[in-house]
């Protein structure tokens, strides 16, 4: 066979790949509209459940997503960019440290979730005795997404180029301005990009948050009353056989919820970025 | 004529490498310094001590003593940001901030503490002038730099220099990046700011060190072999290592 052909074929495979994997999002999504839009509804939106989810809506879990996924993100997003920023920029550069905590971060990010949920079980839960609440499961979804943020942030600042930096020290700033002022705003994208992430992963965790913010369906207002998630309502409608048709609705929900919350991650951060 | 720069004894180490062996030069004040040598002979490095740039490098080690208007620039009491307000410095890549060409002069400026827009906006003007790119930029200064071609974007670094007023400016190798067009306008816009500044370029190019400096320092494995005025220096060499480099038998 020619060359030509040859390259014909590989092109095909290729794009026979592509369209797979296009196939397999679609069909997925399209099954979970599906099967879901018939349960979604105003009050399915607004309204708390009842009947240990049999009926009503589903309100409070998405309050408790919500609440649980923000915390979590207060929590791990300044820690996670500030320990990029000091790797990067303040700390030597090819120290064991730095080895350390690079080596540290990527083991941390291939732990399983229910491993972080046992671990916030016992020390956030009993040892600390904050009891299955908001603030455990805030705290342990942002031990388990720290080490993404820390990830990506050092990868975004790493790309910025070594010029914007001797070039703005030539100028007279300091460090910190030209981490505010350069560096930041150039890694914006992404260091949004590992929060999207993050948001994902924090928004369908499910086993993490069963054993740390418990399930309760009660509307979470204080940071240290329990709540049950989506993710967690979707787990136990489907497992203990309440409603399929609501476990659909509900996952659907959680897709739409993914997406609006990306949508603002990305609009508000490249805000900040600009200025 | 007065000296604005005189470097005493300056040494350089990077880790085990001796970079820098003992350099004693004298830059005087609205003259155009070319500091000439091959690859590796240290002239970039010696730029680079009179705004102290190389302590951002890890494992870098600087002795001896480098004079500004008389003031060790070295001493305990000396501020690093100051001294880097009078002594700007122009790279070889031209590397534009991403944002908008005036945000890239206002940089400067803004890290001194300015922030009056009417001010800024003054300084940006005045220093894209003098920096020969205002009227070709004047209808986009809000645009993003990096639109720019690759001559405009050096000669905005200038005017992002200029911006925070310096008394010194260096230039490590500033047209290499350049075409020949662009090359002969940043020549002559280094002219120009020599009634202004005190301007040490460093360069490869032989003629180019001829064209716009008024004295040269020829350097070779991290000593100053020659010093003296431009002219002198490329018709009358004292050295014969000087005369070799210059008449191109190695380098």
């Amino acid at each position: 066979m020619g060359t030509k052909g040859k390259e014909k074929i590989i092109t095909v495979l290729f794009w026979f790949s592509a369209l797979i994997i296009i196939a397999i999002l679609v069909g997925i999504i399209g099954y979970i509209v599906v099967k879901g839009i018939s349960a979604i509804s105003w009050d399915f939106i607004t309204q708390p459940p009842s009947r240990a989810g049999k009926e009503g809506g589903i309100s409070t879990t998405i309050i408790g997503t919500i609440y649980l996924t923000l915390v979590a993100m207060i929590l791990a997003v300044p820690f996670g960019v500030g320990a990029a920023l000091y790797l990067e920029e303040y700390g030597r550069k090819n120290t064991r440290f730095g080895y350390a905590l690079k080596l540290t971060a990527e083991t941390l990010a291939g732990i399983p979730s229910i491993v972080y949920g046992l671990f916030g079980f016992v020390f956030f839960v009993i040892f600390l005795n904050m009891g299955w609440s908001i603030l455990s499961g805030g705290l342990t979804l942002a031990i388990m997404i720290l080490p993404t943020i820390t990830r990506t942030a050092q990868e975004a600042v790493i790309a910025v180029p070594q010029e914007y930096r001797s070039n703005s020290f030539a100028l007279g700033a300091t460090k910190w301005y030209t981490i505010k002022r350069l560096i930041l705003p150039a890694a914006a994208p992404g260091i949004v990009t590992g929060i999207i992430l993050s948001i994902g992963r924090a928004v369908g965790e499910s086993a993490a948050v069963i054993l740390t913010a418990g399930s309760s369906l009660g509307m979470p207002l204080n940071i240290t009353d329990p709540a049950r998630t989506m993710a967690v309502h979707l787990y136990i409608l489907a497992m203990e056989g309440i409603s399929m048709e609501r476990a659909f609705g509900t996952a659907l929900l959680i897709i739409v919820l993914i997406v609006i919350i990306n949508y603002l991650a990305n609009l508000s951060l490249r805000k900040l970025a600009r200025q | 004529m007065k000296i604005k720069l005189k470097s005493e004894e300056v040494k350089v180490f990077y880790k085990d490498f001796q970079a820098l062996h003992g350099i004693d030069i004298d830059i005087y004040e609205n003259r155009v310094t070319a500091l000439i040598g091959p690859s590796g002979c240290g002239k970039s490095t010696f730029l680079r001590t009179i705004n102290r740039l190389n302590e951002l490098i890890q494992g870098t080690k600087t002795e001896g003593r480098i004079y500004l208007d008389q003031k060790d620039i070295y001493s305990a009491e000396i501020d690093v940001v100051a001294l880097r307000k009078k002594v700007g410095m122009v790279f070889q890549k031209p590397s534009v901030f991403p944002m908008s060409i005036y945000e890239n002069v206002a940089y400067g400026p803004k890290i001194h503490g300015i922030k009056n827009k009417a001010q800024l906006d003054s300084i940006v003007e005045k220093s894209l002038i003098a920096a020969n790119l205002w009227q070709e930029v004047k209808e986009r200064v809000h645009k993003p730099a990096a639109g720019l071609s690759g001559g405009q974007q050096q000669r905005l670094v200038i005017a992002r220099v200029l911006a925070v007023e310096p008394e010194v400016i260096l230039m490590d190798e500033p047209a290499s990046a350049l075409d020949p067009i662009s090359t002969s306008k940043l020549e002559e816009l280094i002219g120009e700011l020599k009634k202004n500044y005190t301007i040490v370029i460093v360069t490869h190019n032989m003629q180019q060190a001829a064209r716009v400096s008024d004295y040269t320092g020829f350097f070779l494995n991290g000593e100053l072999i020659e010093y003296s005025k431009t002219k002198e220096l490329f018709v009358n060499p004292r050295d014969k290592r000087t005369e070799d480099y210059i008449t191109g038998r190695f380098g």
